[in-house]
């Protein structure tokens, strides 16, 4: 045997000559290991990122091996660093051309809440004008932080039902975000 | 040529201003004048066209907001001389509720963008601004935020209370 870590096989049946477990769990195994970021850096969050995307914490082992600066193909939107209230319809616009599924980790004090910055020029925090899954602590955060962040969402993502983005609920939080099905903003 | 000193560059804008100019200060050997909104140009453009004083950079215009004031709204020009040099100060106090001034960037184009920070941060009208509208702060937003009207934090805010912080 290779010493390559593979993923484990999701928990199902196993047979002679066959495993059987639910879609669910066989697509989430595809989309944890496979999230390909999409990093939005306006800050000192970003330059921790950067090493975080470096050969010593290699976030490419999370399948994280592409990383562009588009919103094309990519499902995890990592937003790094302060988001003035100006920049804020320039996160949402790009949040809006991700394809879903897409996921958003607010990575630091600034991003999560405003960090430092409590004053008039500056957003508390990216969760008022998009829905985030995970919130990484820290100014700035470790890159092991960052690392961690990532795999509590590869958790969440595991775990999500292949139903979740058409469902109701989905459609009720993201119009409380005033984000519409068409990608309008009303 | 001799190196232009304040006292020189004083008694020339007397001459010029005669009581329309006054001397404040000099702290640091930065000498600081005082002028009206109606004297403002002219001062600016003589010390810019003076064959000899040659203070031909405009470094800087920014305000001051003096609550306690009467005339609460200062706005204030550095000038800068490379041929010398030498920097001088010039403040003008205009009344807070109205604070109107003849615009600069009749003498300097580079004023144009310096005058938009003000008016955006500290509300100054300058007239006869080709595109006197916010440079930083969004668009939208009704209040200038430098004036010291405001409380720093936002009395209503609950998130950053101290007991979140096990403090």
């Amino acid at each position: 045997m290779s010493d390559i870590k593979l993923a484990p096989a999701p928990p199902g049946v196993t047979g002679s000559g066959f495993f059987a477990t639910t879609l669910d769990k066989a697509v989430g195994l595809a989309r944890a290991n496979s999230l390909w970021p999409l990093p939005f850096a306006t800050s000192c969050c970003g330059i921790e990122f950067m090493a975080t995307m470096g050969s010593t914490y290699d976030l490419a082992r999370f399948g994280a091996e592409r990383p562009s600066f588009s919103p094309r193909q990519s499902d995890m939107l990592l937003v790094m660093g302060t988001i003035a209230k100006k920049m804020g319809p320039v996160l949402k616009q790009v949040y809006i051309q991700m394809a879903e599924p897409r996921w958003v980790i607010a990575v630091g004090a600034c991003a999560s809440s405003g960090g430092i910055f409590d004053t008039y020029s500056v957003l508390q925090g990216i969760d008022e004008i998009i829905p985030v899954d995970v919130y990484v602590p820290g100014c700035p955060p470790r890159p092991e932080a960052i690392l961690d962040g990532v795999m509590r969402l590869q958790d969440i993502v595991k775990t999500e039902s292949v139903r979740r983005r058409e469902s109701e609920e989905y459609r009720k939080l993201l119009e409380s975000y005033e984000i519409h099905k068409d990608g309008e903003i009303r | 040529m001799a190196k232009l000193d304040n006292q020189v560059l004083l008694e020339r804008l007397e001459q010029r201003f005669a009581e329309h100019v006054q001397k404040t200060d000099e702290p640091f050997g930065l000498l600081s004048v005082e002028t009206s909104k109606e004297y403002i140009i002219e001062v600016l453009k003589y010390l810019k066209t003076d064959k000899e004083l040659q203070f031909i950079y405009l470094t800087d215009i920014t305000a001051v907001h003096y609550p306690s004031q009467e005339l609460s709204i200062a706005v204030v020009y550095h000038v800068h001389s490379l041929i010398h040099n030498v920097r001088i100060r010039i403040k003008v106090f205009l009344n807070g509720d109205k604070p109107e001034i003849p615009t600069a960037t009749t003498v300097w184009n580079g004023a144009n963008w310096m005058e938009r920070e003000t008016y955006d941060f500290f509300g100054v009208i300058f007239v006869g601004h080709p595109d006197l509208r916010r440079i930083l702060n969004v668009d939208d937003m009704e209040v200038f935020p430098m004036r010291k009207e405001y409380p720093l934090e936002d009395p209503n805010k609950v998130d950053k209370k101290e007991f979140f912080f096990g403090r």
